[in-house]
């Protein structure tokens, strides 16, 4: 490896590092034991496009079962897509060579929600957070462990930690251990699947802050799957609402959260836990659950569930609209 | 949303100075340590706090559910409906819990029995609670079950809970909770492993069959989202001990205690941007080697040496609102 992979990469803010072009992810139903045949396809992912940029954060917002999660194996390259591209700095990830796609795997990182499984118990910390770089780069023991010592740092853990086993941490500080861990590449994307879901109220704000100052200061871009708008609204510049593997509406945060336009965003929005006693909400209480993706309703997915219905929607599939810079919808509303 | 409780001024349930400590190898963890409260008839009361702050050990307490050994309610009082649940025999309580006093736990995977069918596990709380012919206990269990709007209950008492989405679990688990037409349902967490849209669907379920029955609830929860949009009067618990007590606006407009401040500027908002969060930072204290003045101490910005030496009084700070910080009284 050389050395240019281990020095970080200095990315003006805003630039695109990563994006997904009309990404699918169809997993096969199958009948019968010994003959199976393919008698289905559950959508997990239909098509969907995103960018990611330096220094900014991508929210992906949606119920249980909407795609999120697949997306984000997607990104990490732990599923292959049925069709569509992945570009990493322009260049299509899935048709490279095997180094292109090896660099794209210790350049894309991801911190998991729950910090007690995704830590292995019997590796000390400072083998956890070497164990990348043991991988990846051609460096001796000594530099690794003193790459490890900075990390920990960066994170607000203290020298001594290394020696220690993950059980000698509580939930905020293993938090800090998987991400100094994401960190130790130089990595440009960090996947952050519900990162504070897991943890307590008061050592939430901890590890949002840190991994604000984390991303000012190595301009990392950061795809965040939450379901806590209210997260959502502090950690991103962007958000993509998702429905059954679709992206019914992605804009700037702001736009979103001031004037939510698809129906089913502002279900979303009015379902969310108002911050304070007083806080006028919409009630919009959505009836029944989320379809099957085996067998999605016709025309807009959504239109069982909204409260907007045409009778258009049951037939036809809408478009993709731009309703402003940069926020995109796909509603027969507009 | 919140509707003003204090027109109705019956109390159900006043507990007193409860106390319920572990015992353990590394010294007496007292997880609940003189903790008062008192419910009134029809009203929402959150408890909210941290994980370890003793919030579901005080749930365990009032549903004399608390493991013994090691555990133990060391004093204190439980009134409801005149009975002091602490004192009653266990025969007695069994009665009571369930029938009188009602719990909803978090999880509905494991608190429901995956080899009975959902009809089975309303019936038998009916059964044990109430002397009445097999007929009426099936048709009542069908009756809960349309109330917490289970579409097509009658073919849906036959599943099984693996058969239902985790929303419809959780009703069926409320189902139970409400069959006996409790006079307090304790909610400890019900919504947290739902998603958003069943969670509002689900809270509004709980409203709307507080209005019809004058329900009491009990929240247990670390979210103040919950607390916003449920409650009438909360209790933030920290380290085993009730830190600020008052009505939902007190909480949120004036916090009074520094904890509460803290919590509340260290969530993020839904309406608005927020420049930066403040963190708390450390970690609670263990509850078997508490510091002798207030627990708080050594995580509270405007710490005085008082404050390390002597636990504060509680401290009224306006009608109905109390706090147990030094800095209450200035």
């Amino acid at each position: 490896m050389t050395t240019a992979e281990q020095t970080p990469q200095i990315t003006e803010p805003g630039t695109v590092i990563l994006e997904a072009k009309n990404l699918k992810k169809y997993f096969p139903v199958t009948k019968g034991l010994l003959i199976s045949k393919v008698t289905g396809h559950i959508k997990a992912v239909d098509d969907i496009s995103f960018e990611l940029r330096a220094g900014e954060t991508l929210g992906i917002v949606g119920e249980s079962g909407c795609g999120k999660s697949t997306t984000a194996k997607m990104m990490l390259m732990l599923e292959e897509p049925t069709d569509g591209n992945i570009l990493f700095e322009g260049q299509d990830v899935h048709s490279s060579s095997a180094a292109v796609r090896k660099s794209y795997r210790s350049s894309v990182q991801a911190v998991f929600q729950d910090p007690w499984s995704s830590l292995n118990p019997r590796m000390r910390v400072k083998d956890i957070i070497a164990e990348p770089m043991v991988i990846n780069w051609d460096i001796t023991r000594a530099e690794q462990q003193e790459r490890v010592l900075k990390l920990l740092n960066d994170v607000g853990l203290n020298e001594y930690h290394s020696n220690l086993f993950p059980h000698e941490f509580s939930g905020g500080q293993r938090q800090r251990l998987a991400i100094a861990r994401a960190l130790a590449l130089n990595p440009r994307v960090i996947v952050l699947d519900e990162p504070v879901s897991a943890l307590d109220v008061s050592i939430r704000a901890q590890i949002m802050n840190l991994l604000k100052d984390l991303q000012s200061e190595y301009n990392v871009a950061y795809m965040l799957i939450a379901h806590d708008l209210a997260t959502v609204r502090y950690m991103c510049t962007w958000v993509a609402v998702m429905y059954l593997g679709e992206v019914v509406e992605l804009s700037p945060v702001k736009d979103l959260y001031e004037s939510p336009s698809h129906p089913y965003t502002k279900a979303l929005m009015s379902a969310a836990l108002p911050s304070h006693p007083d806080m006028e909400q919409e009630e919009i209480i959505l009836q029944g659950e989320v379809p099957s993706p085996l067998n999605p309703p016709p025309g807009c997915y959504f239109h069982p569930r909204c409260p907007a219905a045409m009778d258009r929607c049951s037939i036809d599939k809408p478009e993709t609209k731009e309703i402003s810079p940069g926020h995109t919808l796909s509603c027969h509303l507009f | 949303m919140v509707t003003d409780a204090r027109v109705n001024t019956e109390t159900v349930l006043t507990v007193e100075d409860l106390r319920t400590y572990f015992t353990t190898r590394w010294g007496t963890v007292k997880a609940v340590d003189g903790i008062s409260f008192d419910l009134r008839k029809g009203e929402t009361l959150g408890i909210v706090g941290e994980s370890g702050c003793g919030k579901s050990v005080t749930m365990l307490s009032l549903m004399r559910l608390i493991p013994m050994p090691p555990g133990r309610i060391v004093s204190g009082s439980i009134t409801l409906d005149g009975e002091d649940l602490v004192q009653i025999s266990e025969q007695e309580m069994a009665r009571v819990r369930g029938s009188k006093i009602a719990l909803i736990i978090q999880d509905p995977m494991t608190s429901l029995n995956p080899v009975f069918s959902i009809g089975n596990q309303v019936e038998e709380a009916i059964e044990i609670h109430q002397d009445i012919p097999k007929r009426s206990i099936v048709q009542g269990a069908l009756e809960v079950l349309r109330k917490v709007n289970i579409p097509a209950a009658e073919s849906r008492v036959k599943d099984y809970p693996h058969q239902m989405s985790g929303g419809m679990r959780q009703r069926v688990v409320g189902a139970i909770g409400i069959s006996c037409q409790p006079q307090v349902l304790i909610a400890d967490e019900p919504t947290t492993s739902l998603d958003v849209t069943i969670q509002a669907q689900y809270l509004k379920l709980l409203k709307d069959i507080q209005k019809d029955s004058d329900l009491s609830l009990i929240f247990i929860t670390h979210d103040f989202g919950i607390v916003a949009k449920m409650c009438d009067r909360v209790a933030v618990m920290y380290a085993g001990r009730i830190v600020e007590h008052g009505s939902v606006r007190d909480i949120f407009n004036n916090p009074s205690h520094p904890y509460t401040e803290a919590l509340l500027a260290s969530v993020p908002k839904m309406d608005r941007d927020v420049e930066r969060l403040f963190s708390i930072e450390g970690q609670p204290p263990p509850l078997h080697d508490l510091p002798v003045g207030c627990s708080f101490a050594d995580r509270c910005p405007v710490v005085m040496d008082k404050c390390r030496e002597e636990y504060p009084d509680s401290i009224t700070v306006s009608d109905g609102h109390i706090s147990s910080c030094w800095r209450a009284s200035e």
